[in-house]
C-alpha cells in the first residue's frame, strides 16, 4: 500500500459535490441603526461607551471592553483619514480587473475602530490621506454599506 | 429561567418579516464547490463495484472483516493487512421512510433508506443505501433479508450508486 | 478532588430562543453573557478566561465563528478557545470552562454557547448534509433526520417499545416548557397529536422532533476561593465526562448509545455517585427528538436499557415524579440553537439546585443534578454532574 501523491482530487476517484447553503443575514440591533442613518439621511455614526470613553465606528450594542450597553449614538462626520490601504488587481476568483480597485480602513477623528471601503476619484493614494464618503442618491440606497458609493478625496 | 430574572433579551421576528422588509438584512450565497478524492481503501472499494463485488478489509488482530472497507483498523489502530470479498445479501439493521428531501422539502413518493448487514462481513458491519421494490413500506420489517439490485455492468462508473438498492429477498 | 482547583458555577443567563431573532449572533452572545456576570455580582474585568462553544460555521454563515463571537463572549484581550463536538458542544463548553479552572490556572471563566440558525435559508437540515461521508453516504442522499429515524427504528425493534410511549416524552416536554419564559414551543399536546402529526421519516413525525433556533446561554465558572467571595450559593461542578464512538456508523447498534455510558461512569466516578437513579435528583439529557431523553436516560444509567419508556409511562420523569427529567421543556419543548440548547440545561441544573426555577421547580430540594448533550454523527456524548 503506498500514499500516492496526487494535487488535484479530480485526478483521483472522487465525488462531486457543493455546500448547498443561502444565507440572510439581520444586520441586528446595532446595525440596523446604523445602516439606516446612512440610508436616511446620510450620516456615520458611532457608538460611544460612557465607561470607556470610547465611540466605535461601526457602532455595536456593547463595549467590548467593559460590556456596558451602549445608547448614546454620535455623528461621526463624513470625513476620515485612511489608515492603511491595498490596491487591488484581481477579483476574488483571481481573474484580472479592468481596473485596479483601492481599498482602504478609513479612520475617523475621535473614533475608535473605522470602515472598510472603495477609494474613488483617484489614482494617487497614501496613508494619512484624508477622504469623504460619496453617497448614492437617496433612492437607491438600501441601508447597506454600500449606500456608500466610495470614499474621494475631500478638499481641505 | 430564573425566579431572579424579569426579562429575557431577544427581539422575536417573523420570517414574512424578511419579505416585507420589516427586518434589514444581507444576503449570501457561498460558491462552495468540493471534489472529494475516495482515498486509498475506498477507491479500491469503488473499483470491485465496477465488477459487482463487494470488497472488505481484514485485521488480523481482532479478525473483523469490516466494510466499508479501511486501511487501518480503528481498534487495533494498525493497519489492515487483507481484503476479502463480502457478499451482496445481507439483513436490514434498521432502516427509515423519508417523506422529505435533504432540504427539509417534502417529498411525493417516499424513500426508504436502511442500513444493511452484508452477509460474510463481521457482524453488525452494515452500509447505508436505499431499499426498493418492497411493496407496501408498512410491511418492511428490521431482520428482513435483502439483496443487492446492481446496475448493467456497462453502466456502471465506480460509485456506491452502480448498486441501484437493495430488494427484500425470500430464501 | 480532581484538579488543582474546586469549580463552581455561581451565574448563568440566556435568552429568549426562537426561529428568527433580529439580534446579531454577538449580540445574542452579548446579552447572554452579560446576564451571567449580572447574577453572578460580576463584571468583565473579573473575568480571566473565555469559552465559546458553537455548532458547525454554516448555521450562522459566518466562517470561524469562534473568532467572530468573540467580542459579544466577552473574549476581548482574554485568553480565549472555542469548542465544538457538534450537539454535544453545549455540555462540552462548560467542560473546557471547568479544566480552565480546576487545573489552577485561572480563577475565573466566562461560557458562552450562541447559535443563529435562522441565517441559513430555506432550512438549515441542508447545510447538515456535507457531515456526512462524500464517496459512500452523499450519494445515497443522507440527511440528518434519516439517521434520528435509523437510530429511532432501532431502538423501537430492540424493546420493543411503542410510538405512544416514545410520544409521551414530547408531550411532557412541551408541557414543561409552558412554565419556561424563554421557550419556543411550549404546548399542551396529546400523545394523539403526535402520533398524528406528518410522518418526516419514518418512524420520526413531525411532533417528535425539535424546532430550529436562535438564542445564547453563558455561565461564569470561578475557583472555590472567588466562589466563596461573590456567593453564598455556589453550585459545584463535582464531575465531567465525555467520550466519542467510532465514525464508521453504520458499523455499531444503534440500539444503545455505549458512549453515553462512557462519558456518564467518568463523570459519576469523579463525583462518587454509586447508584444514579437514587443520587440524582434532577436530570436534563439531551432531547432533540423524543427518543433520544429515553436512549440517553439509559446511557446515563438512570435506568436499565429499555425501561426508560416504562419510568415516562408510570410518571417518575414528570416535574413532581421520583426522578425529574427535562424539568426546563427540554429541546422539544424550549427549542434548540444547538450548543445554546445544551448550555441552557446546565442552567437549568444550575437554578433547580438554587431553588431558583419558580414554577418549574422541583420538589424535594434537590442537591444532585446531570445534564448531557449529544452530538456528531451519533457518537458523542458529554456529561457534567452538578452539587449545591
Amino acid at each position: 500500500m503506498s500514499l500516492e501523491k496526487i494535487n488535484n482530487p479530480l485526478n483521483a476517484r472522487h465525488w462531486i459535490g457543493h455546500m448547498e447553503t443561502d444565507y440572510r443575514y439581520t444586520l441586528g440591533v446595532a446595525g440596523e441603526r446604523f445602516l439606516k442613518e446612512i440610508k436616511e439621511n446620510a450620516r456615520i455614526m458611532g457608538a460611544k461607551c460612557p465607561k470607556c470613553s470610547v465611540v466605535f465606528v461601526p457602532p455595536r450594542l456593547y463595549c467590548e471592553k467593559c460590556f456596558t450597553k451602549l445608547e448614546e449614538w454620535v455623528d461621526v462626520g463624513k470625513r476620515g483619514e485612511i489608515y492603511t490601504y491595498t490596491i487591488t488587481t484581481i477579483d476574488v476568483d483571481g481573474k484580472k480587473l479592468e481596473k485596479p480597485q483601492i481599498y482602504a480602513l478609513i479612520k475617523f477623528e475621535g473614533a475608535h475602530g473605522g470602515l472598510i471601503h472603495r477609494i474613488g476619484e483617484t489614482e494617487k493614494v497614501y496613508i494619512g490621506m484624508k477622504v469623504e464618503a460619496v453617497f448614492k442618491p437617496p433612492n437607491e440606497r438600501k441601508a447597506s454599506i454600500n449606500d456608500i458609493a466610495y470614499f474621494k478625496p475631500a478638499e481641505r | 429561567m430564573s425566579v431572579k430574572i424579569k426579562h429575557y433579551p431577544g427581539e422575536e421576528i417573523e420570517t414574512q418579516d424578511f419579505r416585507e422588509g420589516k427586518v434589514l438584512f444581507e444576503s449570501f450565497k457561498p460558491k462552495a464547490k468540493y471534489a472529494w478524492s475516495a482515498g486509498i481503501a475506498i477507491s479500491r472499494f469503488l473499483e470491485e463495484l465496477k465488477n459487482g463485488r463487494i470488497l472488505a478489509s481484514t485485521c488480523s488482530k481482532c479478525k473483523r472483516i469490516m466494510v466499508p472497507p479501511r486501511i487501518y483498523c480503528e481498534k487495533c489502530f494498525k493497519p489492515t493487512d487483507g481484503w476479502t470479498y463480502v457478499k451482496d445479501t445481507g439483513t436490514i439493521n434498521t432502516f427509515s421512510v423519508s417523506f422529505i428531501a435533504a432540504d427539509a422539502s417534502r417529498l411525493k413518493e417516499p424513500i426508504v433508506v436502511a442500513i444493511i448487514n452484508l452477509d460474510g462481513a463481521s457482524e453488525g458491519m452494515g452500509i447505508v443505501h436505499w431499499l426498493n421494490e418492497y411493496g407496501d413500506w408498512r410491511e418492511i420489517k428490521i431482520g428482513m433479508r435483502v439483496k443487492a439490485v446492481w446496475k448493467p455492468p456497462e453502466e456502471r462508473v465506480g460509485a456506491i450508486t452502480d448498486i441501484k438498492y437493495f430488494k427484500p429477498i425470500k430464501e | 478532588m480532581f484538579g488543582k482547583k474546586r469549580v463552581a458555577i455561581v451565574g448563568a443567563g440566556v435568552t429568549l430562543f426562537r426561529r428568527n431573532l433580529k439580534e446579531t449572533g454577538k449580540e445574542l452572545a452579548y446579552h447572554a453573557a452579560k446576564m451571567a456576570l449580572e447574577q453572578a455580582g460580576m463584571e468583565l474585568h473579573d473575568i480571566q478566561s473565555v469559552v465559546v462553544g458553537s455548532a458547525p460555521d454554516a448555521f450562522d454563515g459566518v466562517h470561524m465563528k469562534g473568532e467572530y463571537l468573540a467580542d459579544g463572549a466577552g473574549a476581548y484581550h482574554k485568553p480565549y478557545m472555542r469548542v465544538f463536538v457538534g450537539g454535544a458542544t453545549g455540555v462540552f463548553a462548560p467542560l473546557a470552562g471547568w479544566w480552565h479552572v480546576a487545573s489552577g490556572k485561572f480563577d475565573t471563566c466566562l461560557v458562552v454557547c450562541e447559535e443563529k440558525m435562522s441565517s441559513c435559508y430555506p432550512h438549515p437540515q441542508y447545510a447538515f448534509t456535507t457531515i456526512f461521508d462524500p464517496i459512500l453516504e452523499r450519494p445515497i442522499g443522507m440527511n440528518l433526520i434519516w439517521i434520528f429515524a435509523l437510530e429511532m427504528n432501532r431502538y423501537m425493534h430492540k424493546h420493543n417499545i411503542k410510538k405512544e410511549d416514545i410520544a409521551l416524552v414530547s408531550v411532557k416536554n412541551k408541557r414543561n416548557a409552558l412554565d419556561n419564559p424563554i421557550a419556543q414551543l411550549a404546548a399542551n399536546i396529546t400523545v394523539e397529536d403526535v402520533l398524528n402529526s406528518e410522518i418526516m421519516a419514518w418512524p420520526v413525525q413531525r411532533l417528535d422532533v425539535s424546532p430550529t433556533s436562535d438564542g445564547a446561554a453563558a455561565v461564569v465558572l470561578v475557583s472555590e476561593d472567588v466562589a466563596k467571595e461573590v456567593t453564598d450559593n455556589p453550585v459545584w461542578i463535582d464531575g465531567v465526562g465525555w467520550c466519542i464512538d467510532s465514525t464508521h456508523w453504520t458499523n455499531r447498534d444503534l440500539y444503545y448509545p455505549d458512549y453515553v455510558e462512557y462519558a456518564a461512569r467518568m463523570a459519576y466516578k469523579m463525583a462518587g455517585i454509586k447508584n444514579p437513579p437514587k443520587e440524582i435528583d434532577v436530570a436534563e439529557p439531551y432531547d432533540p427528538f423524543d427518543y433520544k431523553e429515553l436512549h440517553h436516560m439509559e446511557g446515563l444509567l438512570l435506568c436499565k436499557k429499555g425501561e426508560a419508556p416504562k419510568l415516562t409511562r408510570e410518571g417518575v420523569t414528570q416535574r413532581d415524579g421520583d426522578l425529574p427529567v427535562c424539568p426546563s421543556g427540554g429541546l422539544l419543548g424550549v427549542g434548540n440553537p444547538i450548543s445554546a440548547a445544551g448550555l441552557m440545561k446546565v442552567c437549568e441544573i444550575f437554578w433547580q439546585l438554587r431553588g431558583e426555577a419558580g414554577k418549574r421547580q422541583v420538589p424535594g430540594d434537590p442537591r444532585t443534578g446531570v445534564a448531557q448533550a449529544w452530538g456528531d454523527l451519533m457518537q458523542y456524548s458529554s456529561v457534567i454532574v452538578l452539587r449545591r
